[in-house]
């Protein structure tokens, strides 16, 4: 294995690395490998000093005070939304409402839209390698509903099956279809444009769950042409409890609110109450300002370094990986789509994957090792879950050889003769 | 560094490397008088424990199901070790070993080879690892019908 020669644009990236203070933490005596950004990445000193800033100097509440500092943080939470407008291209910053994350993104639009819009025998698509976050919320619409759930396959190398897909909507009656952009325990890129075509001839609305690609490509909600799109800014080298949907004006602007509050009202008495427009509306209680403040500042960051650079570094790491991981005996990748984002999903024959993890995590290396909240799609591989490695910007091929030395250990350990 | 190498020797000690690759007693038991399942929704291990009771004392013990090797080996060393027991000690045994995996080591108690799963007090993410087969005895014992959880 040669760890020698990065890219020009790796060169360029790798720098960033200095960027993120925890990256400099040792783990029981071994310098940090962080290999476990599909469940978060770690946060550039920029995000941690706006944040901090934002209580040093700016703290108040939004939308209501006529004082000065209200004014500020006000200004800065709406300056918030259009940096995340920009980032994915909406129209319109009304289009964008912020939420805790992804998962209570997909939450508003299966309790204001779906619970609106579906009826009984209706069908409500998603596919076989959803996380439980964009599963469970349709299986409360359909119960609530008497709708029904309806999973497309996932073929041996980890790519939705397109026929099948075509199949279930040529089936008839579906109102919504919830996607992944990206696979968060294979990494498998979905078409999502194609697939958000296919849906709106069938006449769906469709929501892409875009928790894994926001920080690994450059999104464009208007390209892919899609109803709603959500995200998380923790995995976006935010702060946690900040996350944003993205929903069409016109759709959002017909959706009743999904929790009642203040400052999502215009008027309130006992006989009437008036909501307000959208995004507010939506925006029940004091929200997570300091988390807007962060992620915006997270976005500012990640279009400084520049989304398709992390996507070319992050493409390269991946690549690298592959090929070392191929050379392990007896190891078998799951997910190897054509298109794939950078994660790096396997199983060793005779070793569990929390075995594997906890040695690992001896040599500093942290990886996942489980089901990846996709209990569904490990059932279909036949497997109780997988080791992921899963990469981010500050990422580097010598991470890549400590994983890879790592496992060889492990392997040595549980003296597998591969 | 040295230290935690060391607990890592600790926790995959020889005997829990064979008894991952060899499980004792790795079956359905048929007539089985006693039996409870076990699911860490965590890590998706998943076991059934089999016993065979007869005038208070267990006969026989058995598992099925998969996990990682803490898990696997705790399962096959506690049918060996429960076998021949009577039900209250069998019950006894259980807290002690509840006790040795999360708090300390119970004073007087000889574990004889269970001993090896000590070492996972020190990875407190893997203690559920090894108690999952323990509380899932317990609940077939105690013949709840529950399904044993550890998260």
């Amino acid at each position: 294995m040669n760890a020698a020669v990065p890219s020009p644009h790796a060169r360029g990236i790798l720098g960033r690395r200095d960027d993120f203070p925890i990256l400099k933490r040792s783990v029981h005596g071994q310098p940090l490998v962080y290999l476990d950004n599909g469940a978060t990445t770690q946060k550039p000193s920029c995000v941690i000093e706006a944040e901090r800033r934002f209580y040093l100097e700016s703290n108040a509440n939004i939308h209501r005070g006529v004082h000065w500092l209200s004014q500020q943080a006000t200004e800065l939470y709406e300056k918030g939304r259009e940096t995340v407008r920009a980032l994915i291209n909406a129209r319109d910053a009304r289009e964008i409402v912020f939420t805790r994350g992804t998962t209570e993104a997909i939450n508003l639009v299966a309790w204001s839209w779906a619970r609106n819009h579906v009826k009984a025998g209706d069908v409500i698509v998603v596919t076989g390698m959803e996380h439980h976050s964009n599963i469970v919320p349709w299986q409360l619409v359909c119960a609530s509903t008497g709708a029904v759930l309806k999973a497309v396959r996932v073929l041996d190398d980890g790519s939705l099956d397109l026929e099948h897909y075509r199949q279930t909507l040529d089936e008839g009656r579906v109102r919504c279809v919830a996607i992944a952009h990206v696979s968060n325990a294979l990494g498998t890129v979905n078409p999502v444009a194609e697939l958000t075509r296919l849906a709106h001839d069938a006449g769906s609305v469709v929501l892409v769950d875009g928790a894994q690609a926001v920080a690994h490509q450059a999104v464009d909600v208007q390209a892919i042409g899609c109803d709603f799109y959500a995200f998380s800014g923790h995995k976006l080298y935010g702060p946690t409890g900040i996350g944003a949907l993205f929903g069409r004006l016109d759709l959002l602007d017909s959706m009743p609110p999904w929790q009642g509050g203040g400052d999502m009202i215009r008027t309130v008495s006992f006989e009437r109450t008036t909501y307000a427009d959208v995004p507010q509306r939506f925006e029940a209680g004091t929200p997570n300002i300091a988390g807007v403040i962060g992620l915006a500042a997270a976005i500012d960051y990640v279009r400084g370094v520049g989304l398709d650079d992390i996507a070319a570094h992050e493409h390269e790491l991946l690549q690298y990986g592959a090929r070392a991981l191929h050379d392990i005996k007896g190891l078998r990748m799951i997910g190897t789509a054509p298109e794939k984002a950078g994660i790096l999903s396997f199983v060793i024959q005779g070793m569990h994957p929390h075995d594997l993890g906890t040695i690992l995590d001896m040599h500093g290396v942290a990886i996942r090792a489980g089901h990846h909240c996709a209990m569904p799609l490990m059932t279909r591989f036949g497997i109780p879950g997988t080791a992921r490695a899963s990469l981010a910007l500050y990422n580097t091929r010598e991470d890549i050889d400590t994983l890879v030395s790592g496992i060889r250990e492990a392997c040595k350990m549980f003296r597998l003769e591969h | 560094m040295a230290d935690m190498r060391q607990d890592l020797r600790e926790l995959y000690q020889e005997v829990i490397f064979d008894h991952n690759r060899h499980p004792r007693n790795f079956h359905a038991l048929e007539h089985a008088s006693h039996a409870a399942d076990g699911y860490n929704p965590l890590c998706g291990d998943q076991l059934t424990v089999y016993l065979r009771v007869e005038d208070g004392i267990v006969r026989e013990a058995s598992f099925v199901g998969h996990g990682c090797a803490i898990s696997t080996a705790s399962a096959s060393l506690m049918t060996e070790a429960v076998k021949g027991l009577p039900v209250d000690e069998v019950e006894a045994l259980f807290q002690d070993m509840h006790a040795m995996l999360t708090t300390s080591h119970p004073e007087g108690r000889d574990f004889g080879k269970l001993e090896v799963l000590a070492g996972v007090r020190e990875f407190p993410a893997r203690v559920k690892c090894a108690s999952l087969a323990w509380h899932t005895l317990h609940n077939a014992l105690a013949g709840t019908g529950d399904t044993a959880k550890t998260e």
